[in-house]
């Protein structure tokens, strides 16, 4: 009964997402009000009647209703009430699901604002979100449904369906086969939600560019409408991100945090046209240029959102005769291929129309830099594009495939975030329009010097690699300028207004909302960066089979084997975990548990390193293997990640950020 | 003088036969390899059953199979380049990880850098441009705003206001 209302629920959503459709163009088209208003409303209905399917998949997923397919699929009786809340995400047809709840979520919400200045766009912003709902329930519908049964014909075969087949029987199993033990980590519980909601939202900025080019609106209204709602999904895309990297570091068992993986590199893809719009949108906003820029990256980075999901989902990425096989592929290509011609289609034909006025006097310039920094984002997404895309091309052309590995990346991100990392020492000290040598010198001075101390300290310590050396110099001149600047700024604030530090703070951060978030946001990026060189650069590894009471060294480390327990977990696993000491100028100072997990639902093992991790380094180890006699030893791996948590902290401030510039301002009261 | 060229060229031939009397960067034959020295093969391999996961982080039953045959040429005193190029021929160029700079594989190289490349020239071609259109362009923005409708009734209202203001102060 829960899986017939969940089903029908979606295909009533379904519905109303083809009548909003079809009422927003009519409504438009004829001006009549009445029909846009219907639009509206069945727009608004969507989340609700999406959240009633979404609220049955859980009910089915919790209370292990093994009779539908996917619940069977990706739950067991073992696994406890929260992971069976996660399975939501934790297959094709769920994730789907999910996709369009949070997609609805956001249709919904944008018709809730006031539409008074904007009434000419609200039928076109309906269109283009409804039609990629409606996709989406597409796919649920016809070809991943959520709900389908299990049943049994006459020779045996199993097959998959809502409504019976003719001549067989329904199945009820006792059991399913579990999750996949690597979506267990609680990072996987809040990973998919996130990125998720970064590729949903940047819908709403889509929505708003093809509705502009549609009515001919040559204003800049459609970027002021969609700002907040490109920073949160920007926000989201970015930690849906980072925490996918910290879920590799604690999951995967290889010491690091970003493999250039493919899947990676799908949700990479629109972060970096997402990253290069909001510096695009910067010069539009201050400077009235680059028009035409701000929309091909605002559509830019939705057809990546798009073409990330196609290629992940489609079975593209295993190989082409996969894509031919799988059920969403094609339909997903016509998708992708009709929004891409459309856009195309109303880009170029509003081309002229789109051209700003003003012009870049010199690239020594704040817009100069900014567009610099443009070009170096969309650098590197070209690189990552055709990195995805050639081992396909590559199977289509001449029939192999090759692996397009980290190598092939950090050969051109190296240089390109060193690039950035420059850029990010002058564009908050350059002005708009030009400025001279001169002045920037006077600007960069004190920052430079701070900068050549920070650095002195690693080189007296040893450090002897001239590129790390170089990186570390960067990260230092970018914070030494930020922070210079903020302090500036306070103390100008303490010096005429005679104020206390804290609320001279208070009111510089208040008043300064857009330079200063985009300030803390650099200084994020840079302790990131601080991270990502640690592991870069200085990360070393060794692995070993050592006894009982036999030890491994790694840089200033000695860890100890002590003892290894197998035992059975109540939540059906079946635990291998070492007790591993960690010494330090020969005195134990930490103790760890690294160990292999094995999930007997789903026949899957899992290694979860033990991980010592300070301010310093992190001391990253991994049960690599054991004899069943345990006096015979372990093979452990061991990395040594050095800074590597400052990439995670960076995260923190990087919200904070983030946050900052998103929050609403309280509306000033006006005059009477 | 004779007898010292072809005392030179009697000690270069030497040498030159001993280098090759050498395996280039090969391990000592018989020495057992280390954990470390499989590894350090088996990072730069990948395993075309387990996509996008290097040889030494794969915990499969198939990749550990590779490791211990990378583990015996080792011993046997195999190079790291003969141990990629034995696996290369048995499982083809997708065990490497990125395409070898051969043949088809060199548009993977050439293609970001061609595109970014243009697509710098046209950014620099186009700031070379709208500096020598400086001056026209800001008249013709001038004049476009002189012709906007919109600016008569609301600019100008705003200028009056100001005007007002400025010189209420006074």
């Amino acid at each position: 009964m829960v899986a017939e209302i969940g089903f029908g629920s979606l295909f009533i959503t379904l519905i109303f997402s083809i009548y909003g459709i079809g009422a927003a163009v009519y409504g438009a088209q004829h001006r009549n009000q009445a029909w846009i208003s219907s639009a509206k409303n069945a727009m608004q209905l969507v989340f609700p009647l999406l959240t009633i399917s979404i609220a049955s998949l859980l009910y089915l997923l919790v209370n292990n209703h093994f009779e539908v397919a996917y619940v069977a699929d990706v739950t067991s009786t073992t696994m406890p009430a929260y992971l069976k809340m996660t399975a939501l995400w934790g297959g094709q047809a769920g994730s789907l699901l999910f996709w369009s709840w949070l997609l609805a979520a956001f249709t919904s919400a944008v018709t809730l604002r006031k539409w008074d200045r904007d009434q000419d766009l609200l039928p076109w912003v309906i269109v283009v979100n409804l039609v990629t709902l409606t996709f989406f329930l597409i796919l649920n519908v016809f070809y991943e449904n959520p709900f389908n049964m299990i049943w049994q014909d006459v020779s045996g075969g199993y097959s998959f369906s809502f409504i019976q087949p003719l001549g067989t029987i329904q199945i009820f199993p006792v059991q399913g086969s579990g999750l996949n033990p690597l979506l267990r980590h609680p990072g996987m519980i809040i990973h998919p939600p996130m990125q998720y909601l970064g590729f949903v939202g940047f819908i709403i900025p889509f929505s708003f560019a093809i509705a502009t080019l549609i009515t001919r609106r040559t204003d800049d209204r459609w970027i002021q409408l969609s700002r907040g709602w490109t920073l949160w999904a920007w926000l989201f895309l970015s930690l849906g991100l980072i925490l996918g990297a910290r879920w590799a570091y604690d999951v995967l068992g290889w010491g690091g945090y970003w493999g250039w993986d493919p899947v990676e590199n799908s949700a990479f893809m629109p972060w970096l046209s997402g990253t290069a719009y909001l510096h695009a949108v910067l010069i539009k906003e201050k400077r009235g240029m680059f028009k035409q820029l701000t929309m091909v990256l605002s559509i830019l980075t939705y057809l990546l959102v798009i073409f990330g999901t196609f290629i992940t989902r489609s079975g593209l990425l295993s190989s082409v005769h996969s894509f031919a096989q799988s059920k969403i592929g094609p339909v997903f290509l016509i998708f992708i291929s009709l929004t891409i011609i459309i856009s195309v289609w109303l880009m170029s034909s509003r081309w002229r129309e789109l051209r700003s006025k003003q012009i870049i006097r010199s690239f020594f310039s704040r817009e100069g830099l900014i567009i610099i920094s443009v070009v170096l984002f969309l650098g590197l997404l070209v690189t990552v594009f055709w990195g995805v895309l050639f081992p396909i091309i590559s199977e289509l052309v001449i029939g192999q495939k090759v692996t397009v590995g980290p190598p092939f990346y950090e050969r051109v991100a190296a240089p390109i975030f060193g690039a950035l990392l420059i850029l990010m020492i002058l564009c908050p000290l350059a002005v708009w329009t030009f400025m001279s040598y001169k002045n920037l010198g006077k600007l960069l001075w004190k920052p430079f010097l701070i900068s050549l101390a920070g650095i002195a300290f690693p080189i007296i310590g040893g450090l002897d690699k001239w590129s790390a050396v170089i990186a570390f110099w960067l990260v230092t001149f970018v914070l030494a300028v930020n922070l210079f600047e903020i302090a500036k700024r306070i103390n100008i604030r303490r010096n005429t207004e005679d104020e206390s530090w804290w609320s001279s703070l208070a009111r510089v951060l208040k008043r300064n909302r857009r330079s200063l978030s985009a300030m803390i946001i650099h200084i994020a990026m840079v302790l990131m960066a601080l991270g990502i060189i640690g592991i870069e650069f200085f990360q070393t590894e060794t692995q070993g089979t050592i006894a009982e009471g036999q030890e491994l060294q790694l840089a200033p480390y000695t860890m100890e084997y002590e003892d290894l327990e197998i035992f059975d977990a109540p939540d059906g696993r079946n635990v291998a975990r070492a007790v591993v000491l960690i010494k330090k100028d020969g005195r134990v100072i930490d103790k760890i548990y690294p160990r292999r997990d094995y999930y007997y639902d789903s026949r899957q093992p899992v290694t979860i390193p033990g991980v010592r991790s300070t301010l310093l380094d992190d001391f990253y180890v991994i049960l690599v293997d054991w004899k069943e006699v345990t006096s015979d030893g372990a093979t452990f791996k061991v990395y040594h990640n050095p800074l590597v948590k400052w990439l995670w902290i960076g995260t923190y401030v990087f919200v904070i950020g983030v946050v900052f510039a998103t929050w609403p301002e309280k509306k000033k009261k006006t005059a009477k | 003088m004779k007898r010292a060229t072809n005392t030179w060229l009697g000690l270069s031939i030497l040498i030159v036969l001993l280098m090759l009397s050498v395996p280039a960067a090969g391990f000592a034959q018989g020495s057992d390899p280390t954990d470390d020295d499989v590894n350090a093969v088996a990072k730069q391999l990948y395993c075309p059953v387990c996509e996008n996961i290097p040889l030494d982080a794969c915990g499969t039953a198939a990749c550990e199979q590779w490791r211990g045959i990378i583990y015996d040429k080792l011993k046997e005193g195999w190079s790291e380049d003969q141990i990629k190029d034995y696996f290369v021929a048995q499982y083809g160029d997708r065990v490497l990880a990125e395409p070898p700079k051969q043949g088809f594989n060199w548009l993977a190289y050439l293609v970001p850098g061609l595109v970014f490349a243009g697509g710098s020239f046209l950014l620099y071609r186009g700031f070379d441009q709208w500096k020598k259109s400086a001056p026209a362009a800001e008249e013709s923005a001038k004049k476009s705003l002189d012709e906007d409708p919109s600016r008569d009734v609301y600019i100008s209202r705003v200028e009056d206001e100001l005007k007002k203001r400025s010189g209420g102060s006074k």
